[in-house]
């Protein structure tokens, strides 16, 4: 198992190099013009003046290889030298955003408390509803309960947040105004009455996005629970006389979990990667929130990175999902 | 207590509205909602409107345009004139008096050294200064003393009022900003996120796409104001959700440029817990006739002046395609209380506004088609006019916008009613509008015979606008396709216009060659104006004070702001 995660950690190493690659060309060929949103009444030569100072004069050879320098060396040393007071990145150039002209990495670490509280407890709230409800559902097929969870989970299928998520404002921001319909970003939890507004101001955004994880994994639950329902260790079990409840929630759902678990890991590199359209719905201003009106600028610096801190995350927990296979099922071996 | 309260500062409002604001901070909180987030503090690194307002209540220029667009003196004693002295009478050298006891927000004077360097801030070369238009031709800026400004242009300056004068060109200290010249500009992110001012309010924390959160400058040079002891502005979602708040929920007390159709702005206004208001300044959504031909074709000569459009330069065809055109309807559906129909590229201030050419803003498609065919363009079997084998077959291209496709939608059917065939394409604004000299969809490539889009101008004065259709102007290879000129216009009467107003300083004529200028592209109608634009953004009805200004910053007078 060892040996396995060391080689993949191995080769995940060009591959993301690649990725880099292809991230940083594609944004290269998309039409754009971080000029763009400048109104009309700023001349052309001052904008291309402004475009020289972003350092879009340079061969795309160079660029890239500034990125990678700023991102991969000088970076690390930033962290390093706020960790420790140490001063390797002094005076050093980190990766800038074209907008605000100041370091990516510094908006992305203020960002991310947001979009951990709002959609990291969006999925673990999912997660938490969505298990019983598949459990239910599965061991008693085609009752009420399974047809209802049926239909709620196609409903947060298919009913996307940019209609869920004004609808859920429009009643109870606008008609009932017991919750705010934008997200302060600056409120601090510091006493009770701090705690009841941040939780007020939580509940819409996180029960929109949970409904889309409880949707999906409600149904990989009770399917995974059905497979194990018909086996032959379960009758087994029955046959030994366990009560139903030992062999349900102990027998069959230990064996069910195991590919639920790696659906549910799978996800969490999106829970960082935020919530676009929900962010921007309740003006959570978070990481996703962020990587959108970096596209609508045409900010390549900070898509760039942004996007490629999405795909170290997805790389990793890939990984993390392999090898957590690996340790809940002892038939799957990797040497 | 609430109610109290309430009828007090409306009394207060009615009386004297000054008045009102008993002590600064008294107040309490205020909340701005900019649907577009603001990304950095410093209006010379970013020409973006929601940078520049949000920067304007924390710096401040010498002298800023009121709600009527007439100059007022902020941080100077007064706006110098060539009657009081101020401009010297060649036109080519400024006085600026500073106000006397200014204080930065640390506490430390502001001086005509201040002044000097925020033009050698913007000046200074590798900065990529957004603002540096407004510093053109400025040789010097010397200081006599702590509190003058003198600014030398190298040339005679009818309107010498770009440097330090609007939202544009502020006053940034020296002290702050002394290491951040040229090159430097970008690597002072504390700097660039909360700089000192002058202003009413001082940043406590910047949220860079996210939030503001402000204080009260404790320094503001007049004691009792601002009445609110904090504000935060919020930034991001969508015009829609920014109205709601202040409109149906009553969470924010400002919103600011609500871009909505009409009937949806009105049905969050009947919740009655804000006002909506509007105002007219030069913006005007305008159609740009090609007179070029944009036939792929020609190859590196397309959409150049060695080939003149094959009908487009016919004037009878361009005349038909503007009486076609429905304009109050338009409005109606686009705009509503937010926008008027116009018959002229340069609509306001009011002296600069033609009244020739009003004859537009009734639609007459049997006047067009009757001169259409009176010039020989004769309808054919599809219903499609054509002249010696060329038929009315257009591009119209736009961004990608709601309103601008319906609009695209309507007037290719009024257009369709005379004759012509319309092909519709819209292309994504950061495309259109972006200037990449490799992308054939831009604004100023125009491959396409007509195009809409918006434009106007910084402050009051016309006269840089209007030479944006110079001959020298046009777009094409040579000069990498830059330049406003997108009709290719070029007339040398035009161009004499243009000159002579560059040297003339007397405010009628002014009025005069700018009139004269707007008349003769209307009248030639190489620009077909549309619609003229209003800002519309809504209030509170708790929130006194909002005087909604198009000609410089929306938050300009947020020091008179005050809670009813």
């Amino acid at each position: 198992m060892l040996n396995f995660t060391i080689r993949r950690l191995l080769t995940a190493i060009p591959t993301l190099l690649f990725i880099g690659l292809i991230i940083f060309l594609l944004l290269e060929l998309a039409p754009g013009d971080p000029m763009a949103q400048v109104p009309l009444t700023v001349p052309p030569e001052v904008k291309e003046k402004m475009r020289e100072a972003l350092g879009l004069g340079e061969p795309t050879h160079i660029r890239f290889w500034k990125w990678l320098v700023q991102f991969f060396i000088i970076e690390p040393q930033i962290y390093l030298d706020n960790t420790f007071g140490t001063a390797f990145a002094e005076g050093k150039q980190r990766v800038i955003s074209w907008q605000t002209r100041s370091p990516v990495m510094d908006i992305v670490a203020q960002r991310i408390p947001q979009t951990l509280w709002v959609v990291g407890m969006s999925y673990i709230v999912g997660v938490l509803i969505a298990l019983p409800i598949g459990i239910i559902s599965a061991y008693r097929q085609y009752s009420v309960f399974d047809q209802v969870g049926t239909f709620v989970s196609m409903v947060g299928y298919s009913v996307p947040p940019f209609f869920s998520g004004v609808l859920v404002i429009v009643i109870f921001s606008v008609n009932l105004g017991w919750f705010p319909s934008i997200y302060d970003t600056t409120h601090q939890v510091v006493d009770w009455d701090s705690f009841v507004l941040q939780l007020k101001q939580m509940i819409m955004p996180v029960m929109v996005l949970a409904l889309q994880t409880t949707a999906q994994i409600s149904r990989f639950m009770r399917a995974s629970m059905l497979d194990n329902l018909n086996q032959d260790y379960v009758r087994t079990a029955r046959a030994k006389g366990l009560k139903e409840s030992v062999v349900v929630m102990v027998h069959v759902l230990r064996n069910s979990m195991i590919p639920v678990i790696t659906v549910i890991a799978l996800g969490v590199p999106g829970i960082f990667g935020g919530a676009i359209i929900t962010e921007q719905v309740f003006k959570v201003n978070g990481v996703g929130q962020l990587l959108i009106t970096a596209i609508y600028a045409n900010d390549i610096p900070m898509v760039q990175t942004i996007t490629f801190i999405f795909a170290v995350l997805i790389v990793l927990f890939n990984l993390i999902a392999d090898v957590l296979y690996g340790i809940l099922d002892p038939r799957i071996r990797y040497d | 207590m609430k109610l109290k309260y309430t009828l007090l500062g409306a009394a207060a409002a009615f009386v004297m509205a000054p008045m009102a604001m008993a002590e600064r901070g008294s107040d309490g909180h205020v909340n701005i909602i900019y649907w577009q987030a603001p990304s950095i503090m410093n209006p010379y690194l970013s020409g973006g409107t929601k940078e520049l307002e949000a920067a304007s209540l924390v710096i401040e220029p010498l002298a800023r345009y009121n709600q009527d667009g007439a100059m007022v003196a902020w941080l100077a004693e007064s706006v110098p004139t060539v009657e009081n002295g101020g401009v010297s009478a060649d036109l080519t050298t400024v006085t600026w008096k500073l106000k006397s006891g200014l204080l930065w927000s640390d506490g430390s004077p502001v001086t005509s050294a201040d002044v000097k360097f925020s033009w050698e801030y913007c000046t200074a070369e590798g900065g990529g200064c957004a603002q540096s238009e407004k510093y053109n031709d400025v040789v010097s800026v010397d200081t006599p003393d702590a509190l003058t400004a003198v600014v030398t242009f190298g040339v005679s300056k009818p309107f010498p009022y770009g440097p330090f004068v609007g939202a544009q060109a502020p006053i940034i200290q020296a002290a702050q900003f002394a290491n951040c010249m040229g090159a430097k500009a970008p690597e002072c992110t504390d700097e660039n996120f909360a700089p000192i001012g002058t202003g009413p309010f001082t940043v406590t924390e910047f949220r860079p796409n996210d939030v503001i959160s402000l204080a009260a400058n404790t320094n503001y040079r007049d004691a009792n104001k601002p009445a609110f002891a904090t504000a935060t502005l919020k930034g991001g979602g969508s015009a829609t959700a920014s109205g709601r708040a202040v409109l149906e929920t009553g969470e924010f007390d400002y919103a600011w440029n609500l871009q909505l159709a009409p009937d949806v702005l009105a049905n969050m206004a009947a919740a009655g817990k804000g006002t909506v208001v509007s105002s007219f300044g030069t913006l005007v959504e305008r159609i740009m006739v090609n007179l070029t031909d944009p036939d792929p074709a020609l190859g590196d000569e397309r959409a150049t002046a060695k080939h003149p459009h094959p009908f487009l330069t016919d004037i009878n065809v361009r005349k038909a395609l503007s009486m076609a055109i429905d304009r109050e309807l338009l409005v109606e559906i686009g705009y509503g209380t937010a926008g008027r129909a116009t018959c002229n590229v340069l609509p306001a201030p009011a002296i600069y506004a033609s009244t020739a050419n009003d004859a537009c803003l009734v639609q007459d498609i049997a006047g067009a088609n009757a001169a259409l065919d009176a010039a020989g363009w004769a309808k054919g079997g599809d219903g499609i006019r054509a002249k010696d084998g060329v038929r009315l077959s257009m591009l119209y291209q736009t961004s990608t916008n709601a309103v601008r496709q319906d609009f695209q939608a309507l007037i290719k059917q009024w257009w369709g009613e005379i004759g012509v065939e319309t092909e519709l394409r819209n292309i994504d604004a950061s495309v259109f509008f972006g200037s990449d000299p490799g992308s054939p969809d831009t604004f100023q490539k125009l491959f396409a015979d007509v195009e809409m889009y918006a434009n106007n101008f910084d402050g009051t004065d016309p006269e840089s606008y209007m030479a944006n259709w110079e001959c020298k102007q046009a777009p094409s290879p040579d000069n990498q396709w830059q330049g406003n000129n997108m009709p290719r216009y070029c007339s040398d009467d035009y161009d004499a216009l243009v000159a002579e107003m560059a040297t003339t300083g007397d405010l009628n004529d002014r009025a005069r060659l700018a009139k004269a200028m707007n008349d003769m592209l209307m009248q030639d109608y190489v620009i077909i104006p549309l619609v003229d634009r209003g800002r519309v953004s809504a209030h509170s009805n708790t929130l006194g004070g909002v005087v909604l200004n198009t000609w410089d910053s929306e938050l300009w007078n947020a020091a008179d702001w005050h809670r009813m």
